[in-house]
């Protein structure tokens, strides 16, 4: 099975590539790459003006399955992920039940080979049932396949056991996926604490309830040597601690989503439960700063903690509804639309945030269209600007960007030579 | 002059205009009070539901005098306050009302934004008589019109709101009220019930009452709840009362117009003496009277709305 | 838009002199004699007369206020509530004979609602109705028994009674549409 990818502007950061080739996939490689590629009777995507890059990958996404299938399941949230340009996500282990063994790793990776259409690679719990109290067989869920372990959603309180699973985990030499939240302070809160929610009168959470735990598992790693990933940052604070750590070299990669750089606890206004979000949205100074850390390479990773929500759990009263916004197929035109554009970072390395620099931080084998690399591929037009509807491939449609007039959409999306999505099909 | 919205909310979206419809439309409504028929026909044949996801006596019998003094058929809905987790969710419970054809829901909920998810789902209009810690505008303006009835005028008055100003939807209307109509407005509680940012909403935080008493010309004094020592907020009523508490001795060098204020119910011997609640510059029983009257006004103002719901 | 004044100043202060002596001519007990005026010309109105009659008799007549938009029967059909105005009725109406004062007849609902608004005050022995103009056209059983001036109008006629007490000048119009 051949295909030919004929016209496009190539840009693989990994490489440094940004030029128009031609590319040759067989066997769900990447075969050959070359200004003129004649054609010979394969299958033939014309990509002329248009930018094809690796496959996006997206190291924080939550399926639902097993236990909310109403949400999401493995078969939609890889759907939903193709309909972004995603070929790989990674699975968060907050499902019921949790993913805290080898067999809720199984049964993830068998369930997304049966029903998923693009990689799937499950994160394992740190402790078990996420409890925060006791490890979980990080080893055993390392062989069936992990590629990271997090109790997302649940930090993990106890100082001396995030010690232990750092330590733990060096011999695996996988990361700790990091959700920074000091519970105590974070306490009954539903939005960002600050002008506006003095004035709504909802309960705040502070950004020192995730700074200080950034600052926690940052010392903690420089205690272990071991790997830490912080996920989802969204504070002004949270940047300057990471990029303080970066310069004493150690170990530590984030990540943050598009709502943080995208939206400010203004969009809460109206006990909107879309913006209801963990970690809350924060002020425009904040996003400053967040864009800035793009910028300058301190946040490693774009991620999109894709979070279905039923629209019966969202239209409850605010401090009710859950926390969480969908955003796999929102990602790419958030990122043309308020970075790219906006002169934030150039397009390359924007790619770069969602291919390669996650494939690192988890030591996955793809993010990069070297010849012999998997053929994960997406075809971007970054030029036309739409107004998102409701109309997602995702089971579930809680989504603050709902409305808005962004920039960028995916014209196919190849997965391990397969094309799993093409003109939004 | 009409009000632009079907529903009140919150002070925070009234303009001054339209405060100032709502409380010069509340004297010939407290007028009908001295009367021996205080009922009047103007909403003969609505219906208003009262819709109570907290216990309350006062401000729901407020509610239900000033619309059975306005004709209006009055339906009484008490939910508690466990139930709102496992039942009926608010949205289910509008749609309900909206199959009985409720002309007005006046909601009471611990959480805040629970009037604004209402008034979204139904045609009715919506009051809000408090949600969770956000507002409470009826008692905002009930405060605004006693304040107006003694002193003529609202504007340049210095108000302090004294509590647990975290918590409080009642701080929250009359700091939205008092700066639309031109008063000064000052704050003054524990450190840890003082919210962030709240002088952007051009108030004065204050930790002593007795600093700024001599300049005051209302004292507003909000509940103080028991619960709140347990989460650490302030270490004991007892000592909430020897800082916090107004009594005679506080207010030593106040004005002699001072107006004391406070919304009910009352802690005697904590946030206020009995002294001061007893005393005659104590407005608290004329609170009472005048939230009847304000609350026909606004009944009767969003009338209008009512009578274009298309059912 | 056709304007006709259809009484000045002086066939004002003659129309009120004349129901002032009709009103007098009636033989009330001058003690138990009460006005009420309509917000807003009727109250003007009923200043006038309460006057005239003092004049007549040297006896001082009550003037109360009435406000009848509570007890108006179109609040299904105006989505902008009508202003609520003072409504002030000083005295005890219990066995009094009231003259109910307005400026214009016209379909008799306003006089209607009044008769409402008085009757929740208590129960006065005798009302009775002065109007400055009575223009026809009634809805409902009501007549006038006192009358300044009547004339015969369409429907769509507009009478305006403009009062020295907030206009520059006593006059009544009558505004005609064309067609």
């Amino acid at each position: 099975m051949k295909l030919i990818i004929k016209g496009g502007r190539v840009i693989d950061p990994a490489n440094g590539t940004d030029k128009k080739l031609d590319i040759l996939v067989e066997n769900g490689k990447v075969v050959k790459k070359s200004s003129n590629i004649d054609l010979n009777g394969e299958k033939v995507i014309d990509a002329a003006n248009l930018i094809v890059t690796p496959g996006f990958i997206d190291m924080h996404t939550h399926l639902r399955e097993p236990g909310r299938e109403d949400k999401e399941t493995i078969a939609s949230g890889t759907r939903s992920a193709a309909r972004g340009g995603f070929t790989t996500i990674c699975c968060m282990p907050n499902t019921q039940p949790p993913v805290d063994s080898i067999a809720g790793v199984k049964f993830i990776l068998v369930t997304a080979a049966q029903e998923g259409i693009i990689n799937v690679f499950p994160v394992g719990c740190i402790t078990k049932g996420r409890e925060g109290k006791e490890l979980a067989e990080i080893g055993k869920m390392n062989n069936a396949g992990i590629v990271g372990i997090s109790d997302d959603g649940s930090p993990v309180m106890n100082a001396q056991i995030m010690r232990h699973a750092l330590e733990y985990t060096k011999m695996f030499d996988i990361p700790v996926l990091a959700h920074c939240e000091d519970l105590n302070l974070s306490a009954g809160g539903v939005m960002n604490e600050g002008f506006m929610s003095t004035v709504l009168g909802l309960k705040g959470i502070p950004r020192q309830a995730e700074e200080t735990m950034v600052s926690r598992d940052i010392e903690l790693t420089e205690l272990t040597g071991g790997k830490i990933h912080i996920q989802h940052i969204t504070t002004l604070n949270s940047v300057e601690i990471i990029r303080q750590a970066k310069r004493k070299k150690i170990k530590v990669s984030c990540e943050t989503c598009p709502q943080y750089f995208s939206l400010s606890d203004e969009a809460v206004r109206g006990y909107n439960t879309s913006a209801k979000v963990n970690p809350p949205l924060r002020t425009d100074k904040d996003i400053k700063a967040i864009k800035k850390g793009i910028a300058d390479g301190t946040i490693d990773c774009i991620a999109s903690d894709h979070a279905p929500h039923t629209d019966v759990e969202k239209a409850q009263e605010f401090d009710a509804a859950p926390f969480g916004t969908i955003g796999l197929e929102t990602m790419f035109p958030l990122i043309m639309t308020n970075l790219v554009d906006k002169k934030v970072l150039t397009l390359s390395r924007a790619i770069a945030k969602i291919t390669i620099n996650p494939a690192r931080v988890l030591g996955l084998n793809k993010g990069t269209l070297s010849k012999g690399a998997d053929a994960d591929i997406a075809i971007i037009n970054p030029k036309p600007v739409s107004t998102v509807t409701g109309d997602f491939v995702s089971l579930s449609k809680n989504s603050p960007f709902i409305g808005m007039k962004l920039k960028g959409s995916i014209v196919a999306t190849i997965a391990g030579g397969k094309v799993v999505m093409q003109d939004g099909r | 002059m009409e009000l632009k919205s079907k529903d009140l909310l919150g002070l925070e979206y009234l303009s001054r205009k339209e405060i100032q419809l709502i409380l010069d439309t509340t004297i010939p409504f407290k007028n009908l009070f001295t009367r021996s028929v205080k009922k009047v026909p103007p909403l003969r044949g609505k219906t208003v539901v009262i819709l109570f996801y907290e216990p309350s006596t006062r401000t729901r019998a407020s509610f239900e005098l000033a619309a059975k003094r306005l004709n209006a058929d009055t339906l009484n809905i008490t939910v508690s306050s466990s139930s709102v987790v496992k039942g009926e969710s608010l949205i289910d419970t509008g749609k309900t009302l909206e199959a009985m054809k409720a002309d007005f829901v006046v909601i009471r909920h611990g959480m805040a934004g629970a009037a604004h998810l209402l008034a979204r789902t139904v045609k009715a209009s919506v009051i809000n008589a408090g949600d969770g810690s956000h507002e409470h505008p009826t008692q905002g303006l009930l405060d605004m019109f006693t304040m107006r009835e003694k002193f003529g005028s609202i504007s340049g008055l210095k108000v302090a709101i004294v509590g647990d100003i975290l918590h409080s939807r009642v701080a929250r209307s009359n700091i939205w009220g008092l700066n639309k109509m031109g008063a000064k407005v000052y704050v003054v509680g524990p450190s840890t019930l003082i919210p962030k940012f709240i002088e952007d909403l051009n108030v004065t935080v204050c930790y002593n009452l007795k600093e700024i008493i001599g300049e005051l010309d209302v004292v507003n004094i909000l509940r103080i709840q028991k619960e709140r020592t347990v989460e650490s907020l302030f270490p004991s009523l007892h000592e909430y009362h020897k800082i916090f508490g107004v009594t005679e001795e506080m207010l030593g060098k106040s004005k002699k117009s001072l107006l004391i204020m406070h919304p009910g119910p009352m802690n005697r011997g904590i946030e206020i003496s009995s002294v001061v609640a007893d005393s005659e510059r104590s407005v608290i029983t004329e609170q009472v009277t005048n939230g009847i009257a304000v609350r026909m006004s606004i009944l009767y103002l969003l009338g209008g709305k009512a009578s274009e719901i298309n059912y | 838009m056709k304007k006709n004044i259809i009484m000045n100043e002086k066939e004002i202060y003659r129309a009120i002199k004349r129901m002032s002596h009709e009103i007098v001519e009636k033989n009330y007990a001058m003690k138990n004699l009460v006005m009420i005026g309509i917000q807003t010309e009727g109250v003007f109105l009923a200043r006038r007369i309460a006057k005239e009659i003092e004049n007549i008799e040297g006896k001082k007549i009550p003037v109360g206020v009435l406000d009848i938009t509570f007890y108006r029967d179109d609040a299904d059909s105006i989505a902008n509530q009508p202003k609520v105005r003072e409504t002030n009725i000083p005295f005890n109406i219990k066995n009094k004979v009231i003259v109910l004062v307005d400026d214009v007849l016209f379909a008799g609902r306003t006089v209607r609602a009044a008769l409402d608004g008085i009757m929740d005050f208590g129960r006065p022995k005798i009302i009775r109705l002065a109007v400055l103009v009575d223009r026809g056209l009634r809805e409902l059983p009501i007549r006038p028994d006192f009358v300044g001036k009547k004339i015969t109008t369409t429907p769509k006629d507009r009478i305006v009674v403009e009062l020295k007490e907030t206009k520059k000048n006593d006059r009544v119009i009558l505004q005609v549409k064309p067609g």
